[in-house]
């Protein structure tokens, strides 16, 4: 049993302060499992907690106020086989109140102490998340405010399985240690103990009176039958472990004459629902067939399922720089939603452009040409606007062909989805 | 040829798998989602790791523990996210992390416009972490640049152990382009240096004709310390001015006199022209066809497109403006940059375009200002 205790550095602790004694009790904890120092990883972050890695012989990550556990995850799912220790105080406990609900959460194989000394002892002794409301500590009134946090039942209703609160004098304290690093998943330690140098100076807080308070509340000791379930990263493992590697994007040969050897920008306007993007990837792709270089740039709301769809497309046979679309060769206008969005577009346009409308959408007034289809007379329901459009557009040999656009399709879908959308592209009337 | 279609964040995701990341761990937030998507379709069934965290200072903070465990990782998120990773990004130059972390731009300030685009971090990337140590920000204008960039990336990080930033934009990230992917630039593949064998390890001790300390692993067969602390060549807290400056210094210059190793730029038209337009990101797409459409007039510009913005290229900039009479800058955000290389070229004409609208700078935009300059 050697001890992983760093000579060169012993704590230097306040005369009196419990951490000093879990220093030691970890160590020999660590010392009853047989662990060396490479083994095991110390991973801390500020306050007087953050002293702790500096201690031992073993490895080490030093961090910032309360992101240790942020550190100790990216450890521990790169390196599985190691112990992972955290310590953390009350102060780092608060200000990570985020971190320690998700490592309950995710139950991923860490151990975590909180010397919970009830105050922030290197700053000047605050009030901290687990300051009594009737203490003298050095926020003045303020943590009379204010209610004190119960770990223990936070990490436990956050879903930790091992979660023990004990006293720093407990005898057994190694024993518990050694439980909670043995035990596989995440564990807490809310491990209570006195701060001579600020908290005990205005506070009677002793062993004595610590255990009685212990006493007096419902006992948390270990496993949490109700949280069990497998370790994160082994559940992590095993489903990962099923899955096939990711194709590569579809690599697209040119195999058509394109309709036309220019610059084409084409906008469609829609609304949620009516597949304006799907669509407009497919003219892209149906671009592809023909060695055309092709961009689409989309606008959606964040509520997906309403308000404008919009899908910005640039084909051509020279590279594509700025993907910017002021004067498009053809407007698809397929709601309202979409064509207000743009509406300055309309503004902008002459003869030159080509405006392609569902029958019952309008447009502002203007000098494109307009070709009106009646989606709705020829049985086409809403979803399918989009891609009837490109079927319509098509067949009109603008900018796209009806080859071009069914190899597309055979690029995109498969099965009974491609059968229906060849069938759609294929019967649609161009009005 | 074959054409494939991608957006700019999915070529981000492709560029770090071929560069060997195997950690990745974000939060989603719009318009970098879809690097999350991406990671988590490709990184998993390689027995990587794709972690989707609590938050974004999680998911930088998972990031640096899986990185001092010896992956290669990365992380992704728009400058709300940014903000949040602050405190990390100064640990990561601070100690040494290597770590990519990619910022797809959206218009700010604050939360701002989601689905809008804008180039508002570009300063905020520099200067943005405590301590003010410089980091790397490389700025890609299209698809082809995000898979290339993003290798490079991670070659830098390793090479110089630092934090290395892809500055994107929601209009390259979430733009898709047709790219041919057998014409990607693929750079050797980099990885960090470890200590020389015959002598003890101390985490930060810098050996002769190097300028980074060696990298040994956290679960290494030696305990390896990692601190945010200020600390010596041990890796422990050390409070000797001397030692504390020695270590600060090289953190300064290991990246700003090297930067003539990774000054990624495309310099069209040189020594043609009285004016030089200046531009990164997605500005270059509009800038390019500026500079065609004048190339037939009988008013040439050069054009010089800066990929490497940080630290700054500046002899690149001064080769690049020699002789000319007027340089024009242009950025998508109210003027930043332009700063930096009004500094550069103090002496010569230097004027500004900027626009912050959620819309991109049009080709016509900049020719103005050229012409009425």
């Amino acid at each position: 049993m050697v001890s992983l205790l760093n000579n060169a550095r012993p704590p230097v602790f306040c005369p009196g302060c419990s951490h000093e004694r879990i220093t030691h009790t970890l160590d020999k904890a660590f010392q009853n499992m047989g662990l060396s120092g490479d083994r095991v990883v110390m991973v801390s972050d500020i306050g007087c907690s953050g002293l702790f890695d500096t201690f031992f012989n073993t490895h080490a990550l030093h961090g910032l106020h309360g992101r240790a556990l942020t550190y100790a995850a990216g450890v521990k799912l790169a390196r599985p086989d190691l112990k992972v220790v955290v310590t953390m105080g009350d102060g780092g406990q608060g200000i990570g109140g985020a971190h320690l609900l998700a490592a309950c959460r995710r139950n991923l194989d860490l151990t975590l102490l909180v010397l919970n000394n009830f105050n922030f002892g290197m700053t000047g002794g605050q009030y901290s998340a687990t300051t009594p409301p009737d203490a003298l500590v050095g926020s003045a009134f303020l943590n009379q405010l204010e209610r004190p946090l119960d770990i223990c039942r936070v990490a436990q209703s956050a879903g930790a399985a091992y979660v023990t609160r004990c006293s720093a004098y407990r005898k057994d304290l190694a024993a518990e240690i050694q439980r909670a690093i043995e035990f596989e998943g995440f564990s807490v330690l809310d491990i209570w103990g006195v701060c001579p140098g600020r908290y005990t100076k205005k506070n009677r807080l002793t062993p004595k009176t610590i255990d009685d308070v212990l006493a007096g509340m419902p006992p948390m000791e270990g496993s949490v039958a109700e949280n069990f379930r497998l370790e994160y990263g082994r559940h992590y493992r095993q489903l990962s472990g099923k899955l096939k590697p990711a194709p590569e994007p579809p690599r697209i040969e040119a195999e058509f004459q394109p309709p036309d050897q220019q610059r084409r920008e084409l906008i469609l306007l829609g609304s949620a629902g009516q597949r304006i993007i799907t669509a407009g990837e497919i003219l892209c792709l149906a671009g592809l067939t023909a060695g055309l270089n092709t961009t689409q740039k989309n606008e959606y709301n964040i509520t997906v399922m309403r308000g404008p769809s919009i899908s910005e497309l640039i084909l051509s046979p020279q590279e594509i720089d700025y993907t910017g679309i002021e004067r498009p060769d053809v407007i698809v206008a397929l709601a309202p939603e979409g064509v207000d969005r743009r509406r300055q577009i309309f503004g902008q346009v002459d003869g030159n452009t080509f405006i392609l409308k569902a029958a019952d959408v309008e447009v502002p007034a203007c000098k494109a040409r307009i070709h009106e289809v009646d989606l709705i007379s020829q049985g086409i329901k809403k979803p399918d606007w989009a891609l009837a459009s490109v079927g319509v557009l098509a067949k009109f040999g603008r900018i796209i062909n009806t080859e071009m656009l069914a190899a597309a399709l055979k690029i995109r879908f498969k099965g009974k989805t491609l059968e229906n959308s060849l069938e759609l592209v294929e019967k649609v009337e161009i009005g | 040829m074959a054409l494939s279609f991608i957006e700019g964040n999915e070529a981000i995701g492709r560029g770090a798998i071929a560069a060997g990341c195997r950690f990745f761990a974000g939060y989603p937030i719009t318009p970098a989602t879809t690097i999350l998507n991406t990671m988590l379709t490709l990184l998993p069934p390689l027995g990587g790791i794709c972690l989707q965290a609590e938050d974004e200072i999680a998911s930088i903070g998972a990031c640096l523990g899986a990185s001092m465990a010896g992956l290669k990782v990365m992380t992704a998120t728009s400058g709300p996210g940014i903000s949040l990773y602050s405190e990390h990004i100064s640990f990561a130059a601070g100690s040494e992390i290597p770590i990519v972390i990619v910022d797809v731009q959206r218009l700010g300030p604050s939360t701002g416009s989601a689905t809008r685009g804008a180039d508002g971090d570009i300063c905020f990337l520099r200067w943005g972490n405590s301590g003010g140590m410089p980091v790397i920000v490389l700025a890609p204008e299209n698809v082809a640049d995000c898979f290339t960039l993003t290798m490079h990336a991670f070659n830098l990080a390793e090479k110089f152990r630092c934090p290395v930033f892809i500055a994107s934009n929601k209009e390259i990230g979430m733009t898709r382009q047709s790219v041919d992917p057998d014409a990607l630039a693929k750079p050797d593949i980099i990885r960090r240096t470890p200590p020389p064998a015959d002598k003890p390890f101390l985490p930060f001790q810098i050996d002769e004709g190097q300028r980074v300390p060696g990298f040994l692993p956290i679960g290494a067969d030696i305990p390896v310390r990692q601190t945010s602390s200020t600390h010596g060549t041990n890796g422990y807290i050390t409070t000797d001015p001397q030692e504390i400056s020695l270590i600060l210094d090289r953190l300064k210059n290991k990246l700003e006199a090297a930067v003539t190793e990774f000054s990624f730029y495309e310099l069209l038209g040189a020594g043609q022209s009285e004016t030089l337009l200046i531009v990164y990101g997605v500005t270059a797409r509009a800038a390019r066809a500026v500079y065609r459409e004048l190339k037939s007039s009988g008013r040439p510009i050069s054009l010089l497109i800066l990929k490497t913005l940080w630290p700054i290229p500046a002899a690149v900039i001064r080769r690049a403006a020699r002789g000319v009479k007027r340089v024009v800058a242009v950025e998508m955000n109210l003027g930043q940059y332009v700063w930096e290389i009004k500094r550069i070229l103090a002496d010569q004409q230097v004027d500004f375009y900027g626009q912050m609208d959620g819309r991109l700078i049009s080709p016509q935009k900049i020719q103005e200002t050229i012409i009425n300059g």
